[in-house]
């Protein structure tokens, strides 16, 4: 089967431009993020950090600065707080796995809401089928979670509360601080977990001002290197491991550092922080050209998601109603537009994005979702060649549809 | 819920972007519907038969993906004058194997498409009061497949109605 996809990489040949916008997935990693990282393969640095030679030592002094300029930006108090992991999907388990191991004696509950991404809502279900309670908080149409219901489903038993600052798939910027209080008023010893992914780099987030546990964040979603992430975890906070092996500078996550990796990673934290207004500025202005361009252009369309500063600032999602999301990424493609879709036509499972389900869209409108994220690289050029190629794709694909009732 | 890689062939590619007898027949004599578009997958079928029950003309319109959109392509290729009896026997891996090969997660695109034609024919010979030898009795599995995935459909939207409820 693979041998198909030369030919389809054929097809995208004579493209005029490419836009790649499916940061969600996966992303592409700016040369100076490249240039930063490569001395580390062969040229420094490429020991074991906790061994005593000359790479060795390197190694740790690299990963330290790495670890001091990240924590930085998040607002740790130490350097330690902050802990490397191979990306979100590994610290997300670490987080209700290890803490369902440090605080079992205290309680079986855990709390989450509905619109968690899989690396949380999976791992919940897991400790749901052993032993473990999971409530999932339900949220509103624009994906705030009920805080009333939040309220009433802490008590003496609940370990852990999960909740992602920012939203994946729909960009809805949770309010954590009320949220945590409202926890912490209900039990102090209750363990609070942002999921940060999706908040870092894109929308104001300082661990210390919000006096959070634990906090994910991810390499490749501010266009550093994909297989690298990082959970903080205040001081004082116990976490169990979930991995064992040669323990190193990582305390909760054996086997050797990656250090061009965790360098990659410092790197584009840099990138995004050092002008951090001006990059949250660009990054809102194209995502509303994106918007504004679609919404008031293109017929039977609907946003999901919040709209202005309710939103993080990178985040586009839009259903296309009377338009399957598979056919319209294979269309834009070809056009040089890359996007994902949270229609369900990848899976026999038919169930679309949890997350629009979750906030109210019909499966129709889920199918026709295409989600879309801007970064402080992407131009004004760039979306006006994703406005021009938009408009005309989703005709194409609402021709293929012709006269038949979608409902 | 997982994702499976999808390297569509160029033989899918090429139909999903020229498909074949798209559009709805306005003289047909006999349409049918498979598939529901809450599950993201939903096809029309449109054919113009003939007294002595030969296939004239055959057109479809699709909601759904690319492998939805070539699978009903290539039916409607496969059919063009064809007798209904031999219409009736075309299998959903025949219509896999005419597209050039499908991912397994896409083999359901050829099952609902094989679906949708045996409806047509059923719906014809109903309209028509004949019950050739050749026509099954009982629903085939290409039939049962479209009915499973539609009523499935109905399912889950009914049990998101009463989440929404709660």
């Amino acid at each position: 089967m693979f041998e198909n996809v030369k030919e389809l990489l054929k097809a995208h040949k004579g493209l005029k431009r490419e836009v790649y916008l499916d940061i969600e997935n996966s992303s592409m990693v700016p040369k100076e993020v490249v240039d930063a990282m490569l001395p580390y393969f062969n040229q420094r640095a490429y020991g074991n950090p906790t061994l005593t030679h000359k790479p060795g030592w390197e190694a740790f002094e690299t990963i330290m600065e790495s670890s001091q300029k990240i924590a930085a930006f998040l607002g740790c108090k130490t350097l330690e707080e902050v802990n490397f992991t191979p990306g979100e999907t590994e610290a997300n388990n670490l987080v209700l796995m290890g803490t369902a191991l440090s605080m079992k004696d205290k309680g079986k509950k855990i709390v989450i809401s509905g619109i968690e991404p899989l690396n949380v809502l999976h791992v919940a279900d897991l400790l749901n089928k052993n032993g473990f309670t999971v409530l999932k908080i339900p949220v509103d149409g624009e994906g705030f979670i009920n805080l009333e219901k939040l309220k009433e489903a802490v008590d003496k038993e609940t370990i852990l509360v999960s909740l992602s600052a920012v939203n994946h798939e729909i960009g809805t910027i949770q309010s954590v601080k009320e949220a945590l209080e409202i926890v912490k008023d209900r039990n102090s010893e209750t363990i609070f977990h942002v999921e940060a992914s999706d908040a870092y780099g894109k929308i104001p987030f300082n661990v210390q001002d919000l006096n959070v546990d634990l906090a994910t964040i991810s390499s490749y979603k501010i266009l550093g290197p994909r297989g690298i992430g990082a959970l903080y975890v205040k001081e004082g906070v116990s976490v169990e491991r979930i991995l064992e092996g040669q323990i190193g500078t990582q305390k909760l996550w054996p086997g050797v550092e990656n250090t061009p990796l965790i360098v990659g990673f410092a790197k584009a934290s840099e990138l995004a922080f050092q002008d951090f207004e001006e990059n949250v500025t660009h990054m809102r202005r194209l995502r509303d050209k994106l918007i504004d361009g679609i919404i008031g252009k293109t017929s039977d369309v609907k946003l999901n998601g919040p709209e202005g500063n309710k939103r993080a600032s990178d985040n586009v999602n839009i259903s296309f109603l009377r338009c399957e999301g598979e056919a319209l990424t294979i269309e834009l493609s070809l056009n040089g537009v890359y996007v994902s879709s949270g229609s369900a036509c990848t899976r026999r499972l038919l169930q679309p994005s949890h997350v629009l389900v979750a906030i109210g869209r019909k499966f129709v409108e889920a199918h026709g979702s295409i989600l879309m994220k801007v970064t402080r690289c992407h131009t004004e050029e760039d979306i006006d060649y994703v406005l021009e190629v938009i408009p005309r794709a989703v005709k194409r694909i609402r021709g293929i549809v012709g006269s038949m009732e979608v409902k | 819920m997982s994702r499976a890689p999808l390297p569509y062939n160029p033989k899918i590619l090429e139909l999903f972007r020229n498909p074949k007898n798209l559009g709805k027949m306005e003289d047909a004599t006999v349409t049918a519907v498979a598939g529901n578009p809450s599950c993201g997958d939903m096809i029309i079928f449109y054919l113009k038969i003939s007294d002595e029950d030969v296939i004239e003309k055959a057109s479809f319109e699709s909601y759904g993906c690319a492998a939805n959109i070539a699978t009903s392509s290539v039916v409607t290729e496969m059919i063009k004058g064809m007798k209904l009896e031999d219409a009736w026997k075309i299998s959903w891996k025949s219509v896999v194997e005419a597209v050039g090969g499908l991912p397994s997660v896409k083999f359901h695109c050829g099952i609902l498409a094989v679906g949708a034609l045996r409806r047509a024919i059923r719906a014809y010979c109903k309209n028509k009061g004949v019950s050739p030898t050749w026509l099954s009795k009982e629903q085939t599995f290409e039939e049962k497949q479209a009915l499973e995935e539609e009523e499935l459909a109905e399912i889950l939207s009914r049990r998101m109605k009463v989440e929404e409820e709660k």
